[in-house]
C-alpha cells in the first residue's frame, strides 16, 4: 500500500510517500501508526504524539481503529489549518 | 444545483464569482460572499507570508462532500468555493466562499457551515513564515467548537460519513 505523510509528518519523516507491506498482524490505523514509529527515529518522532495525528484510507477521514485492510493509500497529517 | 468548487495557486475575483453565480437568476434573493485574506501578523509577529498545503484528490472530495451536506441542509441555489495553496503573501486571499438562496437566513447559514467544516475538515494546512523562522499553525479548539455547532441534533456529522 502507499503512504502519504503531510505537513509536519512529512518533514519529520523526511518524505511525502512510499509504498510499504506492513507484517501481518497489523490491522488497524492505530496498529500501522505503532509500527511506523519503530522503524527509525524519524518515524518515532512524528508519531511521537498518536492521539494528534490524523489519518485517512482512501482519501477519506478515518479513526485510529478502523480496518486498513484492502487499503490502497493511507495518508497521516496533523490536525487540519485550512479554511 | 451545480456548485462550483476549485482548488488553485492562481488568486480568484471575488466579485466576478458572485456575479457568475447570479447571473440570469430572477428565483436568488441573497448572495453571501466570504473572502477568507492572509493577514499581515500571527499573535503580533509580523508575518512574511503563508505556504497553504493541501491533499490533492482528498481536498477536493471533502470539499465537495461538505457542499453536499449544505445543499440537503439548506434550500440553496448556488455554491462556489474556492480554495487556494502555495505560497502566499499578507492581503492575498485564501479563500472564497459563495451561496445563493431565496433568502439571507439560508444563504448566511450555509457560509458559515462549509467555512466552518473547511477549517477542521478539509485537508489543508498552514504554515506560516516570519522573518526567522517558519511555523506550522496549530489547529484551534475554538474552530473545532464552531464545527461542532452544526452537528445534528441526533449526534450525526452528515458531512463526515
Amino acid at each position: 500500500m502507499k503512504l502519504r505523510y503531510f505537513a509536519w509528518v512529512r518533514e519529520r519523516i523526511g518524505k511525502p510517500e512510499e509504498e510499504i507491506e506492513p507484517p501481518a498482524g497489523i490491522a488497524t490505523v492505530a496498529d500501522l501508526m505503532t509500527w511506523l514509529s519503530r522503524r527509525g527515529e524519524e518515524y518515532a518522532h512524528a508519531f511521537e504524539n498518536p492521539k494528534v495525528i490524523r489519518a485517512a484510507i482512501d482519501r477519506t477521514h478515518v479513526r485510529g481503529d478502523a480496518a486498513i485492510f484492502g487499503a490502497r493509500e493511507i495518508a497521516f497529517f496533523p490536525p487540519m489549518t485550512g479554511g | 444545483m451545480a456548485a462550483t468548487i476549485r482548488l488553485q495557486r492562481e488568486p480568484f475575483d471575488a466579485a466576478s464569482e458572485a456575479a457568475k453565480l447570479r447571473r440570469g437568476r430572477g428565483d436568488i434573493g441573497a448572495v453571501v460572499t466570504f473572502t477568507g485574506i492572509c493577514r499581515s501578523d500571527e499573535s503580533g509577529a509580523p508575518l512574511a507570508a503563508m505556504t497553504l498545503e493541501h491533499y490533492p484528490g482528498m481536498a477536493e472530495a471533502e470539499v465537495a462532500r461538505h457542499v453536499e451536506a449544505a445543499e440537503r441542509r439548506w434550500p440553496l441555489l448556488g455554491v462556489t468555493v474556492i480554495h487556494r495553496y502555495g505560497r502566499l503573501e499578507p492581503g492575498e486571499d485564501i479563500v472564497l466562499v459563495v451561496t445563493a438562496a431565496a433568502h439571507r437566513q439560508d444563504a448566511f447559514a450555509a457560509a458559515e457551515f462549509l467555512m466552518d467544516y473547511l477549517k477542521t475538515r478539509a485537508p489543508f494546512w498552514k504554515q506560516v513564515e516570519y522573518a526567522d523562522r517558519k511555523t506550522w499553525v496549530e489547529a484551534k479548539s475554538s474552530d473545532d467548537a464552531l464545527a461542532e455547532r452544526w452537528t445534528l441534533p441526533d449526534g450525526r456529522d452528515e458531512a463526515a460519513e
